[in-house]
């Protein structure tokens, strides 16, 4: 054979590749090979954990947000229910106030009303006093019967209505 | 300061005792010619190798065996006393041996991802051997010739049948894949690249053989055993090494992913 080329040589060589092969695969290979898919199996799982835990991290946070935001609404509206109920009581005690001065007003119109009813009888009466005692002093200076003058006075009162 | 001063001399005494001591000693005389050194690398005709049946052999198909030795005992090695202590976050040879497993699996699984298993397996051994072997020959271990002189192993794949075997037997791999892929249309179209083999195989051959013819030559002249040998012998080695390496891996996963590719005729049929 040119180059001295020999194939019981060539076949030796093969046996010795596939030695070598096999040897190098179950040996080296393989277990270097399949700690390396345990090792990103392992990191993977790591790594899917974490994703997991922030998931439910961000899920929590959602529901804690949603929570504030609704603890937020309910302050909201408890405010706004004090103010109108804070509202409501002043304008109902300004109703009251109001009503009470009315009252007062009106009491006091009411008595001033009985202040001067009374002063004015007490007036009149003063003056029916003082006009009888004044007609008594009258009629006790003439010396004349009281009775029998306003009588006169009554005739002549007639006299002077037919004239 | 005085200790480095020291350390300098003796090292320069040392060196200049050795050189001294080579030149006084003398050449015990060449039993060849550069010539027939030369030729003998190619052709192994006179320095052969005796098997213990009888048979004899190139020097190459020894080195084969003793590279092949020497990767399994270190693979099992490191079987039983490394792997068992890997670790999450790795060390220096966890991280070594990750990162070679890493890029051939990544090679095969880029080139072929349809169907890489078998194809990382593969090319992770070729890459091994091609890169052992050849830096193999920096060793220098002897071999008694069958006429009963010394020979320094060679590279396995300097041997014209160590680089028929890797080449052929990588172009069968390649087939293997069609056939697996395809069943027997699968060789049509590994046939297609019928002059795969023989390029793999020359490719590797006529690399690995001037390495060592250019190292012979160096070697056989004592004036330029000096010095050179460290550039020719140790960088080059190195450089072939990972050249041929990358290479061969880098074809047979190209070559395999194609031939085991799923048509997209079929794909568009079933569409």
């Amino acid at each position: 054979m040119p180059l001295n080329i020999d194939w019981q040589q060539i076949l030796l060589h093969w046996m010795n590749l596939a030695i070598l092969t096999g040897g190098l695969y179950f040996l080296l290979y393989k277990p270097v090979k399949n700690f390396m898919a345990k090792r990103e199996a392992h990191y993977k799982e790591l790594d899917e954990q974490a994703a997991e835990k922030l998931a439910q991290a961000e899920k929590v946070q959602a529901e804690y947000q949603a929570k504030l935001e609704s603890m937020e609404e309910e302050l909201r509206a408890e405010r706004l229910q004090s103010q109108q109920a804070v509202q409501k009581s002043v304008e109902e005690q300004l109703a009251q106030a109001q009503a009470q001065a009315a009252e007062i007003i009106r009491d006091a119109q009411a008595q001033a009303e009985h202040s001067r009813d009374r002063i004015k009888k007490e007036a009149q009466r003063e003056l029916k006093a003082l006009v009888t005692e004044a007609a008594k002093k009258i009629a006790f200076q003439r010396e004349e019967d009281p009775f029998e003058l306003f009588l006169d006075l009554a005739d002549g009162g007639q006299a002077n209505e037919s004239r | 300061m005085k200790k480095h001063t020291k350390g300098l001399v003796l090292w320069i005494v040392v060196v200049l005792a050795l050189l001294a001591a080579a030149i006084l000693a003398g050449s015990p005389g060449r039993t060849e010619t550069v010539q027939q050194a030369m030729r003998d690398a190619v052709l192994h005709e006179e320095n052969r190798v005796a098997l213990p049946g009888g048979k004899t052999v190139s020097p190459g198909l020894i080195s084969a065996f003793v590279v092949t030795g020497i990767l399994l005992a270190g693979a099992a090695c490191i079987r039983l006393f490394a792997i068992p202590r890997f670790r999450l976050s790795p060390g220096k040879l966890q991280l070594v041996l990750e990162e070679a497993v890493g890029l051939f699996d990544r090679m095969a699984k880029d080139n072929s991802p349809h169907r890489c298993g078998f194809l990382g397996a593969y090319i992770f051994a070729a890459g091994a051997y091609i890169f052992t072997g050849t830096l193999f020959e920096l060793l220098g271990l002897q071999a008694v010739t069958t006429h009963g002189t010394p020979i320094t192993l060679p590279a396995p794949l300097s041997d014209v049948n160590g680089a028929i075997g890797l080449g052929v037997l990588s172009y069968l791999v390649i087939v293997s894949g069609g056939v697996a892929a395809h069943g027997v249309k699968g060789v049509g179209k590994a046939l297609k690249e019928f002059s795969l083999p023989i390029s793999m195989s020359f490719r590797l051959f006529g690399a690995l053989l001037s390495g060592l013819l250019v190292t012979e030559l160096v070697y056989y002249f004592v004036s330029l055993s000096f010095v050179l040998p460290v550039v020719v012998g140790v960088l080059f080695t190195l450089l072939h090494a990972l050249i041929q390496t990358y290479v061969l891996t880098m074809l047979v996963a190209l070559y395999y992913g194609e031939v085991s590719e799923k048509s997209h005729g079929k794909d568009k049929a079933k569409d």
